[in-house]
């Protein structure tokens, strides 16, 4: 059942997601933590954490990583964990594949329309309230910390202003992610 | 389309397969990272074909749904090669990733508890929402969002976010609203 489901939810997600990986966080997040509460949203957190770390598109990563673990917290085996993995990936990218090839098609016959252009023009802007969204639902106790005078809500919230910073000035993500881990490592440990 | 593919040097299916492998192995950072590697391996490397028709392909993928490294993948395999061209890359896209992070997921399970790998990741957190708070503002320029027009994304995040709509509503809503305006406005 946990596995039509997923299907279903990523066939969704793919087909809605403009905009790339990002955007796509948020649509995951809805499916997955929201509607279906497959994963907490702490789980999901560390998901993305892996997913930018670890090499390739986020979306795919993401995707895979939430498939895993969905069908394992749904009390499956680890193998059918693997092929909840592959379902969710493969079920994220059909219908963007198939579109992508009727529009390359398409558009190497034809010239782009009025209307089509109006509606990504639109489109665009709204994407990046979309990534923001993503970003605002991830502002919780699991991520920063209780608010207050504690060492980890104080320390969560200089990372986040140093990480947002460093990474407008286009320092690698995989680098701002070691460096924030290998802070809370010695800071929480001492 | 079918003159071009013959005026075109014949790219094999491997070499393609292998360019993509490439990048999607070794790139850490998703799809925007991956643009500038793509443009490097493909137009300036293995010159398969020329910057504006890389450009042509961008926009067209940033515009389609999709995960945006494999809607470049899908579409400038197909424009090399037609459609085994087009799955080559595909695949040779996202097959170490997907290894990558299913192995990922099987140890971190294991390690979740550990107190040390606790710690880590409660400095990560934070990191991580500033890691996808930051390209908003980079997108909106390139969305050409200006004092205008930047009640859209916030109204858009604040729909989300405060009121729990759906982001998949939001989106059909700005379909049917951007051809309206376009008609309108005519």
């Amino acid at each position: 059942m946990v596995f039509l489901q997923l299907f279903w939810s990523f066939l969704k997600i793919g087909l809605f997601t403009f905009g790339g990986g990002y955007a796509m966080i948020a649509l995951i997040q809805s499916e997955v933590t929201v509607s279906h509460h497959w994963l907490t949203p702490q789980e999901f957190t560390d998901i993305l954490a892996v997913s930018q770390m670890t090499p390739g598109p986020v979306g795919i990563n993401t995707a895979t990583y939430t498939g895993y673990t969905a069908v394992l917290n749904a009390g499956y085996e680890p193998w059918q964990a693997v092929l909840g993995a592959l379902l969710a990936s493969g079920a994220v990218i059909l219908l963007p594949v198939v579109l992508m090839l009727l529009a390359v098609i398409f558009l190497q016959r034809t010239k782009g329309n009025k209307d089509i252009d109006n509606i990504f023009a639109l489109l665009r802007k709204v994407v990046v309230g979309l990534i923001a969204a993503a970003a605002l639902q991830l502002l919780t106790a699991d991520s920063f910390g209780q608010p207050g005078l504690t060492l980890q809500f104080l320390l969560s919230l200089c990372l986040f202003a140093a990480v947002f910073i460093l990474s407008l000035r286009r320092v690698s993500p995989i680098l701002l992610i070691l460096a924030s881990g290998l802070v809370g490592l010695i800071v929480y440990s001492l | 389309m079918v003159e071009n593919c013959l005026t075109r040097k014949m790219v094999k299916y491997c070499e393609l397969f292998y360019s993509f492998f490439k990048i999607g192995t070794f790139t850490i950072g998703g799809g925007y990272a991956m643009i500038p590697l793509m443009e490097q391996e493909l137009v300036d490397r293995r010159r398969w074909l020329d910057r504006e028709e890389f450009l042509n392909q961008l926009a067209l993928s940033q515009s389609m749904p999709g995960v945006l490294a494999v809607n470049m993948a899908t579409g400038l395999g197909y424009r090399l090669r037609g459609l085994p061209g087009a799955v080559a890359a595909t695949a040779g896209n996202i097959v170490m990733p997907i290894v990558f992070i299913i192995v990922l997921a099987m140890l971190f399970r294991h390690f979740r508890h550990i107190e040390a790998v606790e710690h880590f990741f409660m400095g990560v957190r934070p990191a991580v929402v500033a890691l996808i708070a930051a390209p908003v503002f980079r997108l909106a320029q390139s969305a050409r969002i200006g004092w205008s027009t930047c009640w859209i994304p916030i109204l858009a995040a604040l729909l989300i976010w405060l009121f729990d709509v759906s982001p998949i509503l939001v989106i059909l809503t700005a379909v049917v609203a951007g051809f309206l305006y376009g008609r309108i406005k005519k």
